[in-house]
Formats: structure tokens, sequence, C-alpha cells
């Protein structure tokens, strides 16, 4: 039995007086998938917010409890929330490239890290993580396009090799596909199925086919409590909760 | 003065017109869906008929009476007897108006004295033609309007679109006296350029219009000197403080105040930009400027002028911060917050998201900021009246005084002289250079901000 990669232990998040999270622990592991349903509202990505300690940019927000990352406090006194976001990297619901080219969007982030020694290390940092995100066959002969000019699948998948060209070890996915059209959709869940082999990868996902099809394990929340948390096989077909149930049939949310 | 009575009568007609036609109107009232308009739309629809057309014939008659009265009393006999010379009569029947609206005043011209008296008679005279007319109007207006008053009338229907003229008539009044100012510039300027030569106007460097008399008149009216002052001071001493500033200020405002802060902090960086601009004057001129004429001695110049480019520039640039910090302001709170987000999530400071992100995004509005800031700053008069001095001096030397376009303008048209001479007609032609200018970079700005607004939309 390995450390899981993340573990989070009753964890509560305010915003202001109002308690988005309420106690909620939960282990996330290496090496596969874990994805967050709920209905709107249900503090699903809130909860994600916190484990790159994204909420602190929040006026007001507040997270109580522990979250480790490989067994180290991210909310400690000697974690720097900057470096945190190096290692907990983080794609957005809807694709935010800079208004930069192509190349200067991914080689954004290892510069500010110092990750390259010139420019033709910079230049295999920005064609790996294009490859590894399924995107440089597309763009290879246009990098200096402005990133703005792809289309919104190929933006998705822009700021996922952002993400990636610095080298984190977990992917937080924020409904990654909300914006995007089938095809695109189904080109960023083949990528997530490849990239999880190397990172741990929690997405946020509006649509329960979406978490059955990419995620190993599922996590259940509503109104700001983790109702069910298990193998996502075992989630959809025998939840053990009534109110699981009830979602996953459609009967609310 | 007739005329003035007039028009409150008029407006009192309106009124007692309102409530007729309320009053006919409510006799057809007999609950819901009876009529088409509610009875008080019916009292507007008299009033506006009562008051509209008066209002225009008053309009109308206030312009033509003054020339009806002026050709009548020359076919009086005692108008016969004035003196040929055009200056000599029109003093005579300025003299004559001023005795006929007060008789007690002292005159200069005896022939006055007896043109006051028919003047007085013909001014009452078409007074009360014109008042006679308005009420006639007035009367044939509201009756027409009253006999529309009926179910099906559609007096709602009439006032909305009466209300859209009235709307649309206060936006052409601004338009119309845009135009009509800058008419009045170009037609001005026009007739300075028929006594000076343009090519020798815009670029000539030697300008002393006292000294403009006979052949060596282009040679004067350089006007090379009066721009690189405007520029100098406004455009670049004002900029070096207010661009920086003014940036940093709405940084620290949008991405690093608490809101709190933020709270209290806007609204007194505002209050800087409600000081009246003559305030700041005196400011430069008796505290900004001394001091800059000290630390110019210490610097081992010898008598260095109280008044200097840099002093006026230095005071315009504080004044114009709010100005840029709020453009600024906006053009940052313009970048969506999923840009910051994206970059705070790859591990960015927020020091480093602001400069490679959040600043080139915002950019073309802050540039559209600042172009809007020169338009102003090149445009002010108080500051460099009181502060930049009255020597037109070409130099790049901060601590000589120096003049700008507007400080010019000021002068020629301020004193005694002759409307007519190319010196007072000089500032309609610095004018219309200084508006032409302005509208560029205003032009500019506002095409800029639109594409970067698009660009986010």
């Amino acid at each position: 039995m390995t450390e899981p990669k993340l573990t989070a232990r009753n964890v509560d998040v305010y915003y202001g007086e109002k308690k988005a999270i309420d106690n909620v622990s939960i282990a996330i592991d290496n090496g596969i998938v874990t994805a967050f349903i709920g209905p709107s509202g249900c503090g699903k990505s809130t909860f994600l917010r916190s484990l790159n300690r994204m909420n602190d940019t929040i006026a007001g927000a507040r997270v109580t409890g522990e979250i480790l990352l490989d067994g180290e406090d991210i909310y400690g006194p000697d974690m720097d929330p900057v470096a945190l976001r190096a290692r907990v990297g983080m794609v957005f619901q809807k694709p935010n490239p800079f208004p930069k080219s192509i190349y200067e969007n991914i080689a954004y982030g290892p510069r500010i890290h110092g990750l390259a020694q010139g420019k033709a290390q910079m230049d295999e940092i920005v064609e790996s993580s294009l490859v590894k995100a399924g995107l440089w066959d597309e763009v290879k002969d246009r990098l200096s396009d402005p990133g703005t000019a792809l289309s919104g699948g190929q933006q998705q998948r822009l700021c996922i090799a952002r993400a990636i060209a610095v080298s984190p070890e977990v992917i937080l996915m924020d409904e990654p596909c909300s914006a995007l059209d089938p095809i695109a959709t189904a080109r960023i869940e083949e990528l997530i199925d490849e990239l999880k082999n190397t990172y741990a990868i929690v997405i946020v996902t509006h649509s329960m086919q979406q978490a059955a099809r990419v995620s190993q394990r599922t996590a259940f929340f509503h109104l700001g409590h983790l109702v069910e948390y298990g193998e996502t096989s075992q989630l959809f077909t025998t939840p053990r909760e009534d109110r699981t149930k009830d979602y996953i049939t459609g009967r609310y949310g | 003065m007739i005329l003035t009575g007039i028009l409150l009568a008029v407006l009192g007609l309106g009124l007692i017109g309102w409530f007729v036609g309320r009053g006919r109107a409510r006799l057809l009232y007999h609950g819901r869906g009876s009529m088409h308009s509610m009875p008080p739309y019916h009292g507007w629809h008299v009033a506006l008929w009562i008051v509209v057309p008066a209002l225009l014939v008053w309009a109308a008659w206030s312009a033509i009476q003054p020339g009806l009265v002026e050709g009548a009393l020359m076919a009086d006999p005692v108008a016969a007897a004035l003196p040929a010379d055009t200056m000599h009569r029109s003093a005579i029947l300025a003299e004559a108006h001023v005795l006929a609206s007060d008789p007690g005043a002292s005159v200069f011209d005896t022939e006055a004295q007896e043109l006051a008296v028919p003047l007085r008679a013909l001014q009452v005279r078409f007074g009360v033609i014109g008042a006679l007319l308005v009420a006639i109007v007035a009367f044939a207006g509201g009756a027409y309007a009253l006999t529309r008053v009926k179910a099906r009338f559609e007096a709602r229907t009439q006032v909305e679109r009466a209300v859209m003229g009235v709307l649309l008539f206060a936006s052409l009044v601004a338009i119309l006296t845009t135009f009509g100012i800058v008419a009045s510039l170009v037609f001005e300027a026009g007739v300075f350029f028929r006594q000076v030569s343009p090519i020798a106007f815009l670029t000539g460097t030697h300008w002393s219009p006292g000294n403009a008399i006979g052949t060596d008149i282009d040679g004067n009216f350089g006007a090379v000197p009066l721009f690189w002052g405007t520029i100098y001071i406004g455009a670049i001493i004002a900029m070096l403080v207010a661009i920086p500033l003014g940036l940093m200020s709405a940084i620290y405002l949008t991405q690093y105040a608490s809101r709190s802060l933020r709270k209290w902090l806007k609204p007194i960086l505002e209050i800087l930009a409600g000081i009246p601009t003559v305030v700041y004057g005196y400011f430069a001129a008796l505290t900004v400027a001394p001091l800059v004429r000290n630390f110019a001695a210490t610097l081992g110049m010898e008598n260095p002028s109280t008044e200097s480019a840099l002093a006026a520039g230095l005071v315009m640039g504080v004044m114009i911060i709010p100005f840029v910090s709020s453009m600024a302001d906006d053009a940052l709170a313009a970048v969506p917050r999923s840009m910051s987000d994206g970059s705070l999530a790859l591990g960015a400071t927020r020091s480093e998201t602001i400069k490679k992100v959040l600043l080139p995004a915002a950019l073309p509005g802050i540039v559209a900021g600042v172009m809007l800031a020169i338009s102003r700053a090149i445009g002010e008069t108080m500051i460099v009246v009181m502060a930049a001095g009255a020597a037109a001096r070409l130099s790049a030397n901060p601590f000589a005084s120096m003049t700008t376009v507007t400080f010019q303008i000021v002068q020629m048209l301020t004193g005694d002289q002759e409307f007519n001479s190319p010196k007072t007609l000089s500032a309609f032609a610095l004018g219309l250079i200084l508006f032409l200018v302005t509208l560029v970079l205003n032009i500019i700005a506002l095409r800029v901000v639109k594409r970067f607004r698009e660009a986010y939309e």
C-alpha cells in the first residue's frame, strides 16, 4: 500500500461567514484519475481550489483542517503557496490562454521557474509539453501565432500543455470540457487518460458520463459534504448512499 | 422685457391647458378600457400643443425683432441726420439702445438722445406685435388639441413621440454648439492665415507678435517654440510624473489593496481630480516654482528664473495622475480574472503575473488612457499661465521659463487690442491647431479602447 499523493483531513472551507465545505476527508492516489461530481454549488470546485491554495486569491476565503501533499501540510507555515502551485497545476473551466504566442504560452511557466538553460532547452520543453498534450502536430508550424487564435478545444489543450510544462505532480481540472463541443471533449478525455500515468489527476465535472468514462475513483459532493467516495465502477452501479443513488439516476441536480 | 413676460405667460397657458385637457378627458372616462389614453396624457397633449408652437414663434420673433426695429428706425426722419461714417454711426446707435432701455444713462452724443425716443416707441410696438402673434399661436394650438380629446385618440403615443423629440433636441444642442465653435475657429483662423503664411506659422521658430508690423509679419509668427513648450510641459514632463505614478497606483488599487482600503483610497484620488485647475496653478506658482528655482540654484545655475517648465510640468503631472490611474484601473479590470488565475496557477507570484500577463493584456487600454491624458494636459491653461512663463523659447532645459499654446491664446485675447489684428487672430489659429491635435489623440485613443474591449467580449 503506497502513501496517497494528496490527503485531506477534516477540511472546512469558508467564504466569509458562509461554510462552503464541511468536514471533508479524502485520499487521492497517484496514477489514477479522481473525479469530483455533484450538483452546482455543492462545493466540488471550492474543494478543488483549496488543493493548490487558489482560494487564497479570493478575499475572505479561509481553509481549516489539514491537506497533505506527500505527507507535507500545504497550509503549513513552511509551505510557499507560489511554489506549491508549481507542483499542483490547474486547468480551468474556460480555456484561458495568455494573449501571447503559442510558444510563449508554454514557455511562460518554465521561464518563471528557471527550468531551461538557453533557447535549445526551452524549445525542448515547449515541444515535449505540446506533444504530451497532443497538440504538437497541429501547431508545430505556427508556434508564433497567438494562442487565442486556436479553436476552443485546442486552447484547452494548450492550457494543459502549459500546466505540464512546469512538471507538476498533480493536475487539477475544473470542468475542463464544459465550454467545448463533443469532439473536442472526446479529445481531452483521451488526453486525460494518457496523462494519468504521469500525474495524479483530479477532475471536477458536471457530467456523470464523463466521470464514468475517464475516472477510476469518484467522489460525490452534496451541499458541502463529501457524501460518498469509491471506485467509479462501484459508485455508479451500486452506490452505498441513497443521495448518491438519487443523483446518478437523475432524480435531482 | 416684453418678450420675457410672454415666455412666462405661455408657460402659464400651458399649465391651464394641461388642466383643461385633462378635465375634458375625464368626462369621457368610464372605467378601464373606455379610453385609449388616460386623462393626464390628454392634458400633456394639449399643453404641448400650446407651448411648443408658441415657443417656436417666440424664438423666431426674438431673432428678427431687432432687425425690424432697426429697419423702421432708419425710416424715421431723425435717423436721416445720422453721419455717414460707419463707426460713428454705430456708436450713436449703440448709445441710443442704452438710452432706450435706461433713460437715466448718460451718453456722449446728442443725436442719441433724439433717436432714443422713437427707438423706444418702436421697440414697444414690435414687442406688442410679437406678443399678439405668440398668443394667437398658443390659443390656436390649444384649441386644435382640445378638439382632438376623444376616447379613441392616441394621446399617449403622441406624448411619447414628443418626449423623444425633446430628447433629440437636447442632444442636438450639444452637437450643434460643437459645430458652431469649430466653424468659428476655422473661420477666424482662415482670416489669420490670409495675413500670415501658414508655412511660416507652422515652421518658424521666432515668436513675437508684438513686433509683427509691415513686411516683417511672417517672421514674428513662428509658432514652433509654443508647440515645443506645450509638448515639453504637457506631454513630456507631466507624463513622466503621471504615467508611472498613475499606473502604479492603479496596480496597487486593483491588485493589492484590500477592499476596505480601496474604498477609502479611490475617492481620495478622485478628489484630486476635482481640485479646480486654478488652485493647482497657484500651488505651482507659489510653492513648487520657488522650490524648483532653489534646486536649480544649488545645481549651480546662474540666476534661475522663478517660472519654469519643470514647475508647471510637475504640477500638471500630479493633476493628471487620477486621470491616468482611473483609465489604467479600467483597463486592468477589463482583463478577465481567468488570465491572472492561469498565471497564478502556474506558480507565478502576483508581481510576475502583473508584469508578464496583466500589463501586456491591458496595454492597449493603458496607452489609450495616456493619450487622453496627454490631450488634457496640452489643453490645460491655468497652471502654465501661472507657472510656465511668457517667453517663447526653444530649449530642452527644464529650468528655463517656457510658454505654451494655451498661454499665448490667453495673452492674445486679453487686454485691449484691435480684434482684426493678426496678433489677436493668431489665438484662433493656435486654438485650431490645439483642437486638431487633441481631436486626433482622442479619436485614436477611443478606437484603441474599443478594439481592446472587443478582444475580451
